[in-house]
């Protein structure tokens, strides 16, 4: 029985372990005093004063962040007003509207990119950074509705009802009674988003134009033609950051549910 | 009263109606009407109707193409169910507190960009890399192994950066098996196995067949990996794609074979909602 234990854990933990080699290595790499990367020399912390002076490698990380900012911002509002009022109001196309929106989920980025860059191309807007922002949204609005819906489907439909029938006008109802009780889904669905935007090459591939490079585009050319270890530093920054907001979410969570116990 | 209430629903709902219009429907129909089209020698698209584009998908070339992007993305599948439905299944016994962390865990490096970490696969997997690198150090081998720019690499990519994919749905139907319902197998006298092969898996079966959605579409189109992790010799469907658009340009033939790859994905879907899958839990994790 105990052996068994044993086992199990040794599998959750090998798992973990192929989960996190790639990005232990990277870290390792940033540090590491050798610009070719092969064996580990002498520690050093000059690839991350490189990077501060790596224009084109930050100028790709602030376009990431505006990408990634403002399509959250418009997906997110966009996403939680449309997921309340599909749900709310009965009109013609609602099922239609309803099963459009799971089409970005399924289908395979590629699609989704070359139609978007197809579309672009047959009004004749130029490629840049708005036109990357539009397909961000395209990709991430679905999720942040789905997101939302899922809390909003266990909420108890008389809540409306009663802050109406105590005189609420509607739009005070949505601000005090709906959007609190639907926030854990708006946050998750935005967080999601944030992420999907961080990460995505493939839609980015085909819609970003000259100048509006994202980071992984900026790295997915500099693998072809040869990545500098300031990218090792700039990737363990940002591992270190995501690290400590999902730590300390986790760490609230766990106490909150403790909280929740304890009232029970 | 009744006809203002109207006009403030169809101006709250405009934003999405506008969205599906723009950035779903009517691209999605313009590369389907494309993919009617000729193509002429510039790269451009001529306007007389054509089946011509997906005759050229049954030349033994391009089914080629796909019965290898399906392989790759199978084999990706599999490794993944037998990764995640374990991993899943020995995590869900432990304390709720340590299941967050499990899954936070889990989440953590794929937050962190997908092309960063294939880097770091490559910084491993190559012949001067780290792992051919300690295993000659250690004389346990005396030529580098080839661990890239094959379809090995292809596959070791896919399975790492797709996994999360699978774990996070097969985990929330495991997490949900009703455990009274399994005792009460075991009381029938249901074996270990018995209980594993007729309760558990009919009852994760939906959570299954999600994460298998969600890992094999994308397999499907990810040319990055088989750009990177396979030096490009294997052509997988999303470098056939992204090449007809990007490279060859033709786009009516990159949009045929695109209307191919989203029939596939409906009928895929059908097959999910059929075995009792919810549309919702696609998105959700």
């Amino acid at each position: 029985m105990k052996d068994k234990k044993i086992l199990k854990n040794l599998f959750i933990g090998l798992v973990l372990f192929f989960l996190y080699l790639p990005i232990l290595v990277l870290v390792l790499y940033s540090f590491n005093t050798s610009k070719l990367n092969i064996l580990f020399e002498g520690f050093t912390l000059k690839w991350y004063r490189v990077l501060l002076e790596n224009r084109s490698l930050l100028e790709a990380l602030g376009n990431t962040l505006i990408v990634a900012i403002t399509s959250t911002l418009v997906s997110t509002v966009i996403g939680t007003v449309s997921a309340i009022a599909l749900k709310k109001y009965r009109f013609f196309g609602r099922s239609a509207l309803n099963e459009l929106l799971y089409i970005p989920i399924v289908i395979p980025e590629i699609v989704l990119g070359i139609a978007l860059l197809s579309i672009y191309t047959f009004f004749h807007i130029e490629l840049g950074l708005h036109t990357l922002i539009l397909s961000h949204i395209a990709f991430s609005l679905p999720f942040v509705v789905v997101s939302v819906r899922s809390v909003l489907n266990s909420l108890d439909p008389h809540l409306e009802e009663a802050a109406a029938d105590l005189g609420a006008s509607p739009l005070r109802t949505f601000f005090h009674i709906t959007l609190p009780a639907v926030m854990p889904g708006v946050i998750s669905g935005a967080l999601l988003a944030f992420t999907l935007s961080l990460d995505d090459v493939v839609i980015s591939y085909f819609t970003a134009g000259p100048g509006s490079n994202t980071l992984p585009l900026k790295i997915y050319s500099m693998i072809k033609t040869g990545i500098t270890p300031d990218v090792n530093a700039l990737s363990s920054l940002i591992l270190l950051v995501v690290i400590s907001v999902l730590t300390l979410s986790t760490v609230i969570k766990i106490k909150r549910g403790r909280k929740e116990k304890a009232y029970e | 009263m009744k006809k203002h209430d109207s006009k403030l629903k169809w101006l709250i709902l405009f934003p999405i109606i506008f969205y599906c219009l723009f950035l779903i429907v009517l691209p999605l129909l313009y590369i389907f009407i494309i993919s009617f089209f000729q193509n002429d020698y510039y790269g451009g698209i001529i306007q007389i109707f054509t089946i011509k584009n997906y005759i050229q998908i049954l030349d033994i070339v391009y089914i080629k193409v796909f019965l290898q992007s399906f392989f790759i993305a199978l084999i990706t599948t599999v490794i993944c169910i037998c990764i995640a439905y374990p991993f899943s299944l020995f995590v869900s016994e432990k304390k709720s507190r340590y299941k967050s962390i499990f899954l936070m865990l889990v989440i953590i490096p794929f937050l962190t960009n997908s092309l960063i970490r294939t880097y770091g696969w490559i910084v491993l997997l190559r012949k001067e890399g780290l792992i051919n690198t300690v295993l000659s150090q250690l004389n346990l081998i005396d030529e580098p192994l080839a661990l890239m720019y094959n379809n090995l690499g292809i596959v070791i990519g896919m399975v790492y950066t797709l996994l999360p994919f699978m774990i996070l749905p097969v985990y929330s139907a495991v997490d949900k098996l009703d455990h009274a319902m399994i005792e009460a197998a075991s009381d029938l006298g249901a074996s270990k196995w018995q209980r594993f092969i007729h309760v558990i898996v009919p009852e994760t079966l939906p959570g299954l067949f999600n994460g298998s959605l969600m890992v094999f579409i994308p397999a499907i189109g990810y040319f990055f990996i088989s750009d990177l992790l396979g030096g490009g010799k294997l052509m997988l469907l999303g470098n056939l794609i992204k090449n007809q658009f990007l490279v060859a340009r033709n786009w009516p033939f990159g949009a045929s074979i695109s209307i191919v790859l989203i029939m596939i994905t409906f009928f895929l879907v059908k097959l999910y909602k059929k075995i009792g899958g919810k549309m919702d839990d696609l998105g959700g994790f």
